[in-house]
């Protein structure tokens, strides 16, 4: 009776060829149902979904300084997202830019929490390569775990990610702690010279914004146009021709993971350096996660990256919004992260697939 | 007590939800999915699991809510990456990030409430005997988990359920050639492991540490997917595994207490650098992971 049941159920159906208007289409249709799924899910919890609605998805575009907090979230996103979507696409795993992005912070704060002192122009382009350097390092650590030892990237990673959280609150606790800060778990404020100089009047955006921006045409540039690009992604779509072709899979490992841990690092850094002037417990606000999402939703495309890590910014800004209007608990950003992703990867299913009736045998387009 | 008392009869509690989440997904891979959502799974147990048992429900209730919670979740993972043939590793991080969210969501207005644990049942003499006596000394849930991880065990090496899941996992052409619905048995093999990360998580939330607090399962979903790998898909090896992340566990809290010196957040990072130091270990031998592994790992099945 079962087997009645599942052959009269639509199945999927391989499609001829991958349609394009699907790939464009899914990241919208995600957004949809996702919207729509956690509309019910706030009415459910007893809030108004039409004032979180609001203040979740539009406010955070309807002023020029709210759209301005976007793009300054949105920074950090799409830095990270264009690091991993390098090595998703060649299907090496990193999920640890959390940790990446924290030792990025770490390292760029070294300069101005052991000499206050410095000033110069040079100060802050330092930091931000000191932290690139400290987030490169900690994806390498993975990086070598995996082709030394053969140990599965996405374990070890998230692993070093909990780890850099303890090595951070160990640094604000002890040796980093501002000696003057209350015994507030965080280190000094700053100097000017160590903080990333204001892009646009009145607002918080700073020039790592153009550093981000710039960065995604470099990943751009990379994935389309340089044969190491072309390499990493062949051995992701065909592990076996990659490697008859001669393309070392360990040099994809460390080629993925340190572009992943550099780009992470760099937001690490930028943003000590910009909004926050002093290391902190909250650097992170989960960005190496959301940044998953960001990569996938963006289809591993630097520019679908750069739309999607505006809308995923639209969504943090918007969900600190709906917390202090709608009085939504701040976890469910959280929720609707998670839904967004699980309802996008439905949605692209249909790029390779259609649905097929029984009974239509090849009519049943989708 | 001495420290080694405290880790020795301590370390089958402190077990227990690693091992629970750690069969789960034993099973889940061996049928040749991999569901990276424990962590997630986990999280929403605990809080379901908190909740029935604050509000009066008890424990047995409490089990059974987070059980099914956690359940439905892996249904969800099953709709998206078997029935849409959706990346794996992808729909398990959304899993995991979405589990996360909802319990932190259902948790938010119990934050750092407690409730009372389970009794502890003593086995008569064994549990008089100096030094050990204490191993004989655990609440039901540790007892049970005993129970299961033996007929897990079993069930893969005797039983016909067992045998269909490996072939499943190993080759399922093969298996769907002589009859066997590959994609029905992956089905159900990935909600036991929604129900035992749902288990284990209760267990975190309600008899480990009887509290509630936001990332309480602080990453041990992530341990007990390592532990798979340390175990080579073993449930014997997975167990001894489990013991091992019970006893370092414990071995940082005795550390703390000990006034030695040294950084708590150290002793804090233990579990995960452990996992790192072991995972490098077992899988750098190549041949043991080949001999034991599973070939269809993380491939969708697309019957032609």
């Amino acid at each position: 009776m079962i087997a009645a049941t599942l052959s009269r159920m639509p199945h999927l159906a391989r499609r001829d060829q991958a349609s394009l208007s699907m790939t464009l289409l899914a990241p919208l249709i995600a957004l949809c149902v996702a919207a729509f799924l956690n509309l019910l899910l706030y009415l459910a919890i007893g809030r108004n979904p039409g004032a979180v609605f609001h203040a979740m998805l539009l406010e955070p575009l309807l002023t020029w300084y709210s759209f301005s907090e976007v793009l300054l979230k949105a920074g950090p996103l799409l830095l990270i997202a264009q690091g991993l979507a390098i090595g998703f696409r060649a299907k090496v795993f990193n999920i640890g830019a959390e940790g990446q992005f924290i030792l990025g912070a770490i390292f760029a704060s070294a300069i101005p929490v052991l000499y206050p002192q410095a000033a110069g122009w040079w100060v802050w382009p330092l930091m931000l390569l000191l932290g690139a350097a400290g987030g490169a390092i900690w994806a390498g650590l993975t990086a070598f775990w995996r082709v030394r030892f053969n140990a599965n990237e996405i374990l070890v990673s998230l692993m070093l990610s909990l780890v850099a959280e303890q090595l951070l609150n160990y640094l604000l606790l002890g040796p980093w702690k501002d000696p003057m800060g209350f015994n507030f778990p965080q280190s000094v404020m700053f100097q000017m010279d160590a903080l990333v100089p204001t892009l646009l009047p009145g607002t918080r955006v700073n020039v790592s914004l153009l550093i981000a921006v710039f960065i995604s045409i470099l990943a751009w540039l990379f994935m389309q146009r340089s044969f190491a690009g072309y390499k990493l992604q062949v051995g992701g779509l065909a592990p076996g021709a990659a490697r008859y072709a001669g393309f070392s899979g360990g040099t994809a490992i460390w080629l993925s993971l340190l572009i992943g841990g550099f780009a992470a690092g760099l937001a690490g850094a930028a943003e000590v350096a910009g909004p926050l002037g002093q290391l902190q417990r909250s650097i992170s606000t989960g960005y190496g996660y959301s940044a998953i999402i960001v990569a996938y939703l963006g289809g591993l495309h630097p520019i679908g990256i750069i739309i999607s890590s505006l809308l995923m910014a639209v969504l943090y800004i918007g969900g600190d919004n709906a917390m202090v209007s709608a009085n939504l608990p701040v976890a469910a950003v959280r929720v609707f992260q998670g839904s967004l992703l699980l309802s996008y990867m439905i949605a692209v299913a249909f790029v390779r697939y259609r649905l097929e009736w029984p009974g239509r045998s090849s009519g049943g387009r989708i | 007590m001495s420290a080694f008392e405290f880790i020795l009869s301590g370390m089958l509690a402190a077990a227990t939800p690693f091992l629970l989440a750690a069969l789960g997904e034993l099973v889940v891979e061996r049928s040749g999915v991999i569901n990276l959502g424990v962590e997630g799974m986990m999280a929403l147990g605990a809080a379901i699991a908190f909740i029935v048992v604050h509000n009066g429900g008890g424990h047995f209730l409490a089990f059974i809510a987070a059980g099914l919670a956690a359940t439905l979740l892996s249904f969800l993972f099953t709709f998206v990456a078997l029935g849409f043939r959706a990346n794996q590793i992808a729909t398990g991080l959304a899993i995991g990030i979405f589990g996360l969210g909802l319990s932190a969501l259902f948790g938010n207005s119990y934050e750092s409430m407690t409730v009372k644990g389970l009794a502890k049942i003593n086995i008569p003499v064994l549990s008089d005997l100096p030094v050990i006596g204490g191993v004989f000394t655990q609440d039901i849930v540790v007892w049970l988990s005993l129970l299961v991880t033996l007929a897990i065990g079993l069930a893969f090496a005797y039983s016909k359920i067992g045998l269909i899941l490996r072939a499943v996992g190993e080759n399922p052409e093969a298996a769907r050639a002589i009859g066997y619905p590959v994609v029905t048995i992956r089905v159900w093999a990935t909600a036991f492991g929604g129900l035992m990360a749902g288990f284990a998580g209760a267990y975190a939330s309600t008899v480990y540490t009887p509290l509630w607090a936001d990332g309480l399962i602080a990453g041990r979903g992530w341990i007990a997917i390592a532990l798979v790998v340390f175990g080579t898909w073993l449930t014997g090896r997975i167990f001894l595994g489990a013991c091992l992340f019970g006893a370092v566990s414990l071995a940082s809290l005795a550390m703390q207490t000990s006034g030695i010196e040294l950084p708590s957040q150290l002793l804090s990072s233990l579990p995960y650098l452990v996992t790192i130091i072991v995972l490098g270990i077992i899988s750098s031998n190549k041949k043991l992971l080949k001999l034991n592994g599973i070939s269809s790992l993380g491939e969708p099945f697309e019957p032609l």
